[in-house]
C-alpha cells in the first residue's frame, strides 16, 4: 500500500507507542537538566573575558557616588537596546535614555550636569543659564564661541533657531515633545518647511540679533525655561544638511562623538568628533574612543551578555528583566555589581471622580485607607521594585516632601476601620462595585489589579478587572473620559515619570485640569481650581526655592481630595559590568549617566 | 505543465489581493465597527502630548479620513506605480513596488524588507538543509534499526526537540556556547554572505541548530513512519529478492515513496519560515523579516504589516507551487493540470 499524498503524521503518531520507559529517555532528561544547571549556576563570567575584577565593587556603589572613577581614555563602549531607537533626531525623541545618550553627539543650550547627586541644570552650548526678562516671558542666551559642527562649520544662533523651528512641525516629527509648540508665541508659524522666507527663519518668537545671541519670546511666563532648553530640540541643526524625516539617519554632531555608521533598526556606531573642542566644553570628558549601539536585541540576551561581560550597558536604562533580577540579588558576586536606582516615577492608580459613587471624596478615601500597600509594592517586585509611596511626588524631585494622610506606613496592609468609616460617610456602608483598568501587556499591573481586588473586597468594594491594550490605553480607553465613564472605570492603574526632575515636569500633566481633553489624557480626572492656581503661580516664580515649595502644596491638595492612590516610588535594578569605569546613576535621567562612562581596555 | 503553472500564478496573484484586502479590513474596518474614528486611529501615531489638531492632521496625512475602498485603492496604486512622499524640506519618490512608509518612523518599507530578506533566507535555508539531512537520515536509520537503542534515543530526542520552545533552546544555546564557552557568536550577530562566507556561517550556526532541532524532530518521525510502512511492501521484498544492494533498495525504492509527504511539508515549512522565523529571529536578535513583523504588529504599523504579509504570502504560495511541480518529478504517476 502506497502512502497517501499529503497526509501528515500527528506528533503523537508512531512515537509514543514506540517509546518504552527505558533509561535512554532518562538520560536525555538528565542531560537537559545538566545543561540548565550549567547555564543557571555561575551566572556572570566575572573572572574571565570581562576585564579585571573590581575589588571595590559593592551593591549600590553607583548610587549618589561614582563607582570606579577613571580618566583613562580608549576602548569601545558596547550598548544594546531591546527594540528600535526612539529617534536620533533631537526634534523627534521623547525617551529618557535617548535624551541621556543624545548629549554624546548633541549640545543643547543647557543640560544636566553629569555628576551624581541632586540634578543640576548647567549651561552647555550657552555660556550661562538663560537671562529672563519681561516677567519670564523672554529668555536670552549667549552661545559659547568656537563651537563647531562635525564638518568644522561654526555653530551660530540661527542653527539653534532652525532646530527649534523644526520641532514645531508635528506632521514631520510627530513623536517629540510639544513644549515649544505650547510655550512659544508662534503667531501662526507651523514649520520651516512651509516657511516662505528665504532662510526659513521666519519664526518671530525667536530672535537671533547676532551669531551668538538667541532670544525666546513666550506667550506666557515660564520661570523654568532653562529646563526646557536642555531638551534635544535645542541642539543646532545646519539647514543645508537637513533632510527632514531622514535626518535621523545622520545627525550632524556638535558633541564629542559623531556617527560613523547607522544601519537603521540594527546598529549605529559613534567615533570621536575631530571638530569638538574641550576648550569650548567644560562639562564633558569623553573617555571611550568608540561607542557601538546594537538595536533589537532580545531583552533576556541583553541581560545574559551583561552578566557575561559581553556587553557594557543596557541602554534603555529600565533595569534588568525580572528573572535576572532574582539571579542578581541572590548571588553576592552579581549583586555587588548592581545598583538599585530610584527614579522619577510613581506607579499609582487614578480614582475616577466621574464614576459614581467615587464622585464623593469619602468613597475615594475609603479606597486610600482600604488598599493593601504592601500588596501594591509586591506587585511591582517587592522592595527592589521601589518604596511604598505615601504621596505623589517622587523623593528625587526637588522640593518633594513625604507625608502620609492615610496611614500607609503605620498600616501597610490597609486601615480597614478608617476605610469603613469613610464608606459610612459616603453613604455606602456595604461597599460598592466598580471596574479597574490596567494595561493588558503589563503583568505587574495585572498583579496590582488583582491585589487591589482582593484587598478592597475586605471592605465590600468589588472590583472587576478590565485589561486594555497599552498602545491605546490613554488614547482610546482610560485616557478618554467618555469611555472611562461609560465603562464604569472607577480605578485606572498606570504610572507617571517626570520629563525632567522638576515639580512642573511631574505634576503638570497629571494634575492640571486644563490639560484634560477629549482623549489622550494623562490627567485622568483631577479637577481642583486651587491646584491650577498653584501651578500658574509656580511657572512664573523665578526663585527656585519658592517654586520648589509650591510642589508639595499641590501634592497635598491632590492627596487630600484622594484623586490618586499612590503605589510605589519606583526603582530599577541596573547592572554594571566590572569593566565599566566612571559609573554613577544620574538622578536626572534615572539610569547610568552615559556622558561619563568609560571602559577598561 | 506550462498551462498549469500559468494558472497557478494567476490564482496566486488573486490570492495576494485578497490577502491585502483582508489585512486592510482587520486594521481599519474592525476598529470602525467598534466605533473608532479616523482621529482615534491616528492617535496611535502621534506623540504623547499631541493635541486634537495634530491628531486630525495626522489622520489626514495618513489618509485615514478617506473611505476604506479609497485607502485600499491608493495602496494598490502605489504598489504598481509608486508615489511621492513628503520628507519635510524635500519630496522623495517611492518607486514601484512601493509599500509605503512606516507610520511610526517614516522609513520606506520595501527597502527595509529587501535589506532583511537575506537574513531570513540565510536562516531558513541553512536550518532547512540541517533539518532535512538530519531528520531524514535519522528517520531512515531509526526505521531500519527499529526497536534498538538508537531508535529509542533518537525518537526521545525528537520528542524533546518538538516539545522545547525555540526561545528556551535558543537562549540556552547562547548561554552555554556563546557566553560560557565562547565557541559561537553572541546574539545579534549577522554577517552577509558576500562579505565573509565563513563568518556568515559562524554567526548563524547556533540559530540553524536551534531551528533545525525543532523541525528535524518532525521530519525524523515522519520519515521513520513512512519508511516502516514502505519497507514492508511487496515490491521491496521483490527488489531484495532480485539481489539489489540494500542501499539501493532503501534509498531508491523505499525512500522515494516516503518522500512525497516530506516534500509537501518541507515546502510549506520553508515557505512559512521565509515569511519570517519570528521566534528564532527574536531569540537570536537577527534583523530578519520575522522580527520586523513582530515590531510592525506591536506598533500597529500598517504599511510594514502589509509588506510582511505580502512577502510571507508570496513565499508560501511560491513554495506550494514548487512542491506541486516536484511531485511530478518524484512520482511519474502524478500528472499536473
Amino acid at each position: 500500500m502506497r502512502p497517501v499524498g499529503n497526509r501528515r503524521l500527528l506528533p503523537h503518531e508512531g512515537v509514543l507507542d514506540q517509546m518504552r520507559r527505558r533509561p535512554v529517555t532518562g538520560v536525555v532528561a538528565l542531560g537537559a537538566s545538566l545543561a540548565l544547571a550549567l547555564a543557571a549556576c555561575g551566572g556572570a563570567n566575572t573572572s574571565s573575558g570581562s576585564g579585571s575584577s573590581s575589588g571595590g565593587a559593592t551593591y549600590n556603589a553607583g548610587v549618589d557616588k561614582i563607582y570606579n572613577p577613571s580618566s583613562t581614555t580608549g576602548g569601545t563602549l558596547r550598548m544594546a537596546h531591546s527594540g528600535d531607537w526612539d529617534s536620533l533626531d533631537g526634534a523627534d525623541t521623547y525617551y529618557a535614555y535617548s535624551w541621556d545618550f543624545f548629549r554624546l553627539y548633541g549640545r543643547t543650550l543647557t543640560t544636566f550636569s553629569p555628576a551624581p547627586g541632586a540634578p543640576k541644570i548647567v549651561p552647555d552650548l550657552a555660556q550661562s543659564l538663560g537671562v529672563p526678562s519681561d516677567n519670564s516671558k523672554t529668555w536670552t542666551y549667549k552661545l559659547r564661541p568656537g563651537v563647531k559642527f562635525e564638518d568644522g562649520t561654526p555653530v551660530t544662533s540661527k542653527d539653534v533657531k532652525y532646530a527649534v523651528e523644526r520641532t514645531l512641525d508635528k506632521d514631520t516629527f510627530p513623536n517629540g515633545p510639544t513644549y515649544f509648540n505650547d510655550f512659544l508665541d508662534l503667531q501662526g508659524y507651523t514649520s520651516p518647511y512651509k516657511d516662505p522666507t528665504p532662510d526659513k527663519l521666519g519664526l518671530k518668537a525667536i530672535e537671533t540679533p547676532d551669531d551668538q545671541t538667541i532670544i525666546f519670546h513666550l506667550k506666557q511666563p515660564f520661570a523654568g525655561f532653562d529646563d526646557l532648553a536642555q531638551i534635544p530640540s535645542t541642539a543646532p541643526v545646519p539647514r543645508a544638511k537637513d533632510t527632514g524625516t531622514k535626518y535621523k539617519e545622520h545627525v550632524v554632531s556638535t558633541g564629542p562623538y559623531m556617527f560613523q555608521s547607522n544601519q537603521l533598526g540594527k546598529q549605529f556606531v559613534l567615533v570621536r568628533n575631530p571638530n569638538w573642542s574641550q576648550a569650548t566644553d567644560p562639562i564633558r570628558k569623553p573617555l571611550p574612543d568608540k561607542i557601538e549601539v546594537s538595536l533589537n536585541v532580545n531583552a533576556e540576551d541583553i541581560d545574559n551578555r551583561l552578566l557575561a561581560g559581553d556587553l557594557d550597558v543596557a541602554v534603555e536604562g529600565t533595569g534588568v528583566q525580572p528573572a535576572t533580577q532574582g539571579r542578581v540579588l541572590a548571588d553576592p558576586n552579581l549583586k555587588k555589581n548592581a545598583d538599585s536606582a530610584p527614579t522619577l516615577r510613581n506607579w499609582f492608580t487614578a480614582i475616577n471622580a466621574d464614576v459614581a459613587p467615587l464622585n464623593n471624596v469619602e468613597c475615594r478615601k475609603a479606597i486610600e485607607f482600604g488598599s493593601d500597600h504592601t500588596g501594591y509594592q509586591n506587585a511591582y517586585g517587592g522592595p527592589p521594585g521601589g518604596d511604598i509611596a505615601t504621596n505623589l511626588l517622587p523623593p528625587l524631585i526637588p522640593g518633594s516632601q513625604k507625608f502620609d494622610l492615610y496611614n500607609f506606613n503605620s498600616k501597610p496592609t490597609g486601615d480597614l476601620d478608617s476605610a469603613k468609616k469613610a464608606l459610612q460617610a459616603c453613604g455606602q456602608p456595604n461597599g460598592f462595585a466598580t471596574n479597574i483598568s490596567y494595561r493588558a501587556e503589563r503583568p505587574r499591573e495585572k498583579a496590582l489589579a488583582e491585589s487591589l481586588q482582593q484587598s478592597l473586597q475586605r471592605i465590600g468594594i468589588k472590583l472587576t478587572l478590565k485589561p486594555y491594550p497599552q498602545g491605546d490605553y490613554f488614547k482610546l480607553y482610560a485616557g478618554k473620559p467618555d469611555f472611562a465613564k461609560k465603562n464604569n472605570l472607577g480605578l485606572m492603574t498606570y504610572g507617571w515619570a517626570a520629563d525632567w526632575p522638576d515639580g512642573y515636569g511631574f505634576l503638570a500633566q497629571i494634575t492640571d485640569s486644563r490639560s484634560i481633553r477629549a482623549a489622550g489624557n494623562t490627567n485622568l480626572g483631577v479637577k481642583l481650581p486651587a491646584v491650577d492656581k498653584l501651578l500658574d503661580q509656580a511657572v512664573v516664580e523665578t526663585d527656585a526655592s519658592k517654586r520648589d515649595a509650591i510642589w508639595p502644596q499641590i501634592d497635598r491638595q491632590v492627596m487630600e481630595a484622594a484623586y490618586y492612590l499612590p503605589g510605589v516610588w519606583s526603582k530599577t535594578l541596573d547592572y554594571r559590568p566590572p569593566n565599566l569605569t566612571n559609573v554613577f546613576v544620574s538622578n536626572s535621567y534615572n539610569m547610568y549617566d552615559y556622558l561619563s562612562l568609560g571602559v577598561k581596555k | 505543465m506550462i498551462a498549469y503553472i500559468i494558472r497557478r500564478i494567476l490564482v496566486a496573484i488573486l490570492l495576494m489581493f485578497i490577502i491585502i484586502a483582508v489585512t486592510f479590513s482587520i486594521f481599519f474596518l474592525v476598529p470602525r465597527l467598534a466605533g473608532a474614528s479616523s482621529d482615534d486611529l491616528a492617535s496611535r501615531y502621534v506623540g504623547r502630548t499631541a493635541g486634537a489638531e495634530q491628531i486630525h492632521a495626522t489622520a489626514e496625512r495618513l489618509g485615514f479620513d478617506a473611505p476604506l475602498p479609497v485607502q485600499y485603492g491608493r495602496f494598490v496604486k502605489q504598489l504598481f506605480f509608486g508615489t511621492d512622499y513628503n520628507l519635510g524640506p524635500t519630496t522623495e519618490h517611492c518607486p514601484a513596488p512601493c509599500f509605503g512608509y512606516s507610520f511610526v518612523n517614516q522609513a520606506p518599507v520595501w527597502p527595509d524588507l529587501l535589506d532583511r530578506l537575506p537574513v531570513t533566507i540565510s536562516l531558513a535555508a541553512g536550518a532547512a538543509v540541517l533539518w532535512l539531512l538530519g531528520g531524514v537520515s535519522i528517520g531512515i536509520i531509526s526505521a531500519l534499526r527499529r526497536g534498538t537503542v538508537f531508535d529509542r534515543a533518537s525518537m526521545g530526542v525528537a520528542l524533546a526537540g518538538v516539545s522545547m520552545p525555540i526561545f528556551f533552546t535558543g537562549l540556552l544555546l547562547l548561554t552555554i556556547f556563546s557566553y560560557k564557552l565562547g565557541l559561537t557568536a553572541p546574539g545579534g550577530s549577522y554577517t552577509p554572505i558576500q562579505v565573509n562566507p565563513a563568518r556568515w556561517a559562524y554567526d548563524l550556526i547556533l540559530p540553524w541548530v536551534a531551528l533545525a532541532f525543532l523541525y528535524a524532530a518532525g521530519y525524523a518521525r515522519l520519515t521513520r513512519a513512512g519508511m516502516l510502512e514502505t519497507m514492508n511492501e511487496d515490491y521491496i521484498r521483490t527488489a531484495r529478492a532480485k539481489g539489489l544492494p540494500e542501499r539501493r533498495v532503501v534509498l531508491k525504492h523505499g525512500l522515494r515513496s516516503t518522500l512525497t509527504p516530506i516534500v509537501t511539508i518541507f515546502g510549506l515549512d520553508l515557505g512559512l519560515l521565509l515569511g519570517g522565523a519570528i521566534l528564532t529571529e527574536s531569540t537570536f536578535s537577527l534583523p530578519g523579516i520575522g522580527k520586523y513583523a513582530v515590531d510592525a504588529v506591536t506598533n500597529n504599523d500598517l504599511p510594514k504589516v502589509l509588506g510582511v504579509t505580502l512577502v510571507a504570502a508570496f513565499f508560501v504560495i511560491f513554495a506550494s507551487l514548487v512542491v506541486d511541480i516536484l511531485y511530478a518529478v518524484i512520482d511519474p504517476q502524478v500528472r499536473l493540470g
